[in-house]
């Protein structure tokens, strides 16, 4: 509770709000545009709060990622263009709502039904995130290593698509994560002999070449011909009849969302997906899904936000990224010379805190401004591509060439951003390889120092009870993953995404 | 090499083999192959004592066995998931527009400074569009480098020079 009261203290500072604000409408001005999703607006926004001082720039890419996933909502809803994979869900009966006139209701239960969702996962993540932190104290750098293996494996079941492939992005990620001195003996790897490249491969630049450039080239594989079907947005205020309509919708997405979230990997795709089907299934009138149902808009949307909100518990407590954000917010705390773990939340309760707060500021900051704005994000949206997309190049250069003014982290979006179409383009997920090149550099640590620790013998990953439950679970993931019949109910829970 | 001699064989008497399959198998073949002799060439050390080229020379070779996986899973049907997707040629002439774009930018900026290096990457990279003109590209280019200019040097005060050294910035 006293952390609660810090953190507002904190996030309520007129400063912090402002910043909070900026964020919210930096990430939504950007999220909105067609084809950028959140992870791809956080990555090119997130060179613009490295100036400021580490809690107001967590404040900040805080407020951009809920900004970005409002501002995905609302090109779902408008354009049918879902941005990111967990927004598809919402394009499916709001953009029908938006044929028939009702854009108005169904960007305002996205936005209520956000809020609602929002809160409650904060007060879900304040109650459990410092539990958590404390258990994870007594981690031995065997449980450590256990525990990225299984946030690995995770992301491998929840991705779309194949399970092998999803694998070899893994590997891939954690490879690309050894470029660079070798935290043990200070020997560069793969460098050739490149100064720039001691530090490693830039995890901002992997992140906007893999889903900005990448997203880019595909968008150029055809011509555009998204148009808006509605330049006038009316009526945002939801009936009487409307509000008991979603009542129940986002009580269960809020529910399902804070428990699923957790999940690394993709936990919010998975919530927003499986909240769609839930209230497919206990309508009474499920034919009527994906012609414009509110239902269908409010519990992914509450979901979803649930979701994203409690998948900052592993982050703050383990200091596991558990998405593609979450691995972008690591390299943020990093880049403050805050090394995310369980004892962040003891070391800097005024930046945990302060950030668990403003995400719900930024949460209310949406609802108050952004409902009004609509007409400005709309207008956004009409911005003709062949304009947009060369500015997204120019400030993904910018962007990573400003952090640390080395021309190497500017090829590295351009090689990001081509092996990146192809990979994706023969049908393995981008997510996995960015998650597993952040953790990389943890895992390789653990293995090492683990293996240091039993002098070589690798049963202590079986011997420790953390460890091996963990590890135990991991596999558990990967066999059922592989499994046939759990494959074809993934792929129906996944059938939307493909199309 | 060996990819394209098993497409020709396949061509004949059975279905052919599934090419993005082959492609990504044969990617993640030469990323682990890569990184696998890379590392061998460290320190590779005991499990005990893990050498700098330990961990690489592991990953590496996995990365290898997944590749292979994904090439048998070519020959057996394809990946169902893009199996049916009928994708758009590559844009190879944008999308290299597009690269060549970002490396300009990383290779002139600090020579060129902010200013000029912005708009002839915004300019290349306009021309990547679909039906923009060079005229429309210069516009385009201009406007983004002056809302650029203004957003990072006069709002963000990025201490990232204007003009470079090369034009006495």
């Amino acid at each position: 509770m006293d952390g609660i009261l810090l953190g507002l203290e904190t996030a309520l500072q007129p400063s912090n709000i402002l910043i909070c604000l900026l964020g919210v409408t930096l990430g939504t001005a950007v999220g909105v545009l067609p084809g950028i999703g959140p992870t791809a607006t956080v990555a090119l926004l997130l060179p613009i709060t490295f100036e400021f001082d580490a809690v107001a720039s967590l404040i900040m890419l805080a407020g951009i990622y809920y900004g970005a996933q409002y501002g995905g909502s609302t090109t779902a809803i408008l354009l049918n263009l879902p941005g990111e994979s967990s927004s598809v869900v919402t394009a499916l009966d709001g953009h029908q709502m938006a044929r028939q006139g009702r854009a108005g209701p169904a960007l305002a239960t996205a936005a209520l039904g956000s809020f609602f969702a929002g809160t409650v996962g904060t007060i879900v993540l304040a109650a459990f995130a410092p539990p958590l932190a404390e258990l994870a104290l007594q981690f031995g750098p065997a449980d450590y290593f256990a525990i990225v293996v299984l946030g690995l494996i995770a992301s491998v079941a929840l991705a779309s698509g194949s399970t092998v492939k999803a694998l070899a992005m893994i590997v891939l990620g954690l490879l690309l994560g050894t470029i660079g001195q070798d935290q043990f003996t200070g020997v560069p790897r793969f460098t050739f002999g490149v100064r720039e490249l001691y530090g490693g491969l830039d995890f901002v630049s992997l992140a906007v070449g893999l889903f900005g450039v990448a997203e880019i080239i595909r968008n150029l594989e055809s011509r555009q011909s998204a148009s808006i079907v509605t330049k006038k947005v009316e009526g945002l205020w939801l009936s009487k009849d409307d509000f008991r309509r979603i009542r129940n919708p986002v009580l269960r997405g809020t529910a399902l969302g804070s428990v699923l979230g957790v999940l690394p990997g993709g936990g919010h795709v998975l919530a927003s997906f499986t909240s769609y089907s839930v209230e497919k299934n206990l309508s009474k009138d499920p034919k009527k899904f994906g012609t414009g149902v509110i239902e269908g808009v409010a519990a992914p949307e509450s979901a979803n936000n649930a979701a994203a909100q409690t998948s900052f518990i592993p982050l703050l407590s383990l200091g596991l990224p558990a998405h593609p954000v979450m691995a972008l917010l690591v390299g943020a705390f990093i880049i403050q010379g805050i090394t995310p773990g369980p004892n962040v939340i003891n070391d800097e309760p005024e930046l945990v805190w302060g950030l668990i707060a403003s995400m719900w500021v930024g949460n209310l900051l949406l609802v108050l401004l952004n409902l009004p704005l609509i007409g400005v994000w709309v207008k956004m949206l009409s911005v003709p591509y062949g304009v947009m997309f060369p500015a997204i190049i120019a400030f993904a250069s910018i962007g990573c060439y400003s952090i640390g003014l080395n021309s190497w982290d500017v090829f590295a979006i351009a090689g990001a951003g081509v092996v990146g179409y192809f990979l994706i383009r023969w049908g393995c997920e981008a997510a996995p390889l960015l998650l597993a090149f952040v953790l990389g550099p943890l895992l390789e640590e653990n293995l090492r120092r683990s293996m240091i620790i039993s002098r070589g013998d690798p049963s202590v990953f079986v011997t420790r009870p953390i460890s091996a439950s963990l590890l135990l679970l991991a596999a558990v993931i990967i066999v059922v993953a592989v499994l046939p019949s759990v494959r074809r109910k993934r792929e129906v829970v996944f059938q939307g995404e493909d199309d | 090499m060996s990819t394209d001699s098993s497409l020709a064989d396949g061509a004949g008497h059975r279905p052919a083999p599934f090419r993005p399959d082959l492609l990504a198998g044969s990617t993640f073949i030469l990323f682990g192959l890569a990184f696998a002799i890379g590392g061998s060439r460290y320190d590779v050390g005991s499990a005990l004592r893990m050498g700098s080229g330990y961990v690489p020379l592991a990953l590496g070779s996995l990365l290898v066995v997944l590749g292979l996986l994904i090439m048998v899973m070519a020959f057996r049907g394809g990946d169902p998931a893009i199996r049916d997707v009928v994708r758009p040629p590559v844009p190879w002439r944008r999308g290299g527009l597009l690269v060549a774009a970002i490396l300009f930018f990383g290779f002139f900026v600090s020579g060129l400074g902010l200013g000029p290096t912005l708009f002839v990457t915004t300019f290349i990279a306009a021309m990547a569009g679909h039906g923009t003109s060079p005229l429309k590209a210069a516009l385009t280019a201009a406007g983004i480098t002056a809302l650029c200019l203004v957003v990072f040097v006069a709002l963000l005060q990025l201490r990232l020079p204007v003009l470079g050294e090369w034009l006495g910035g």
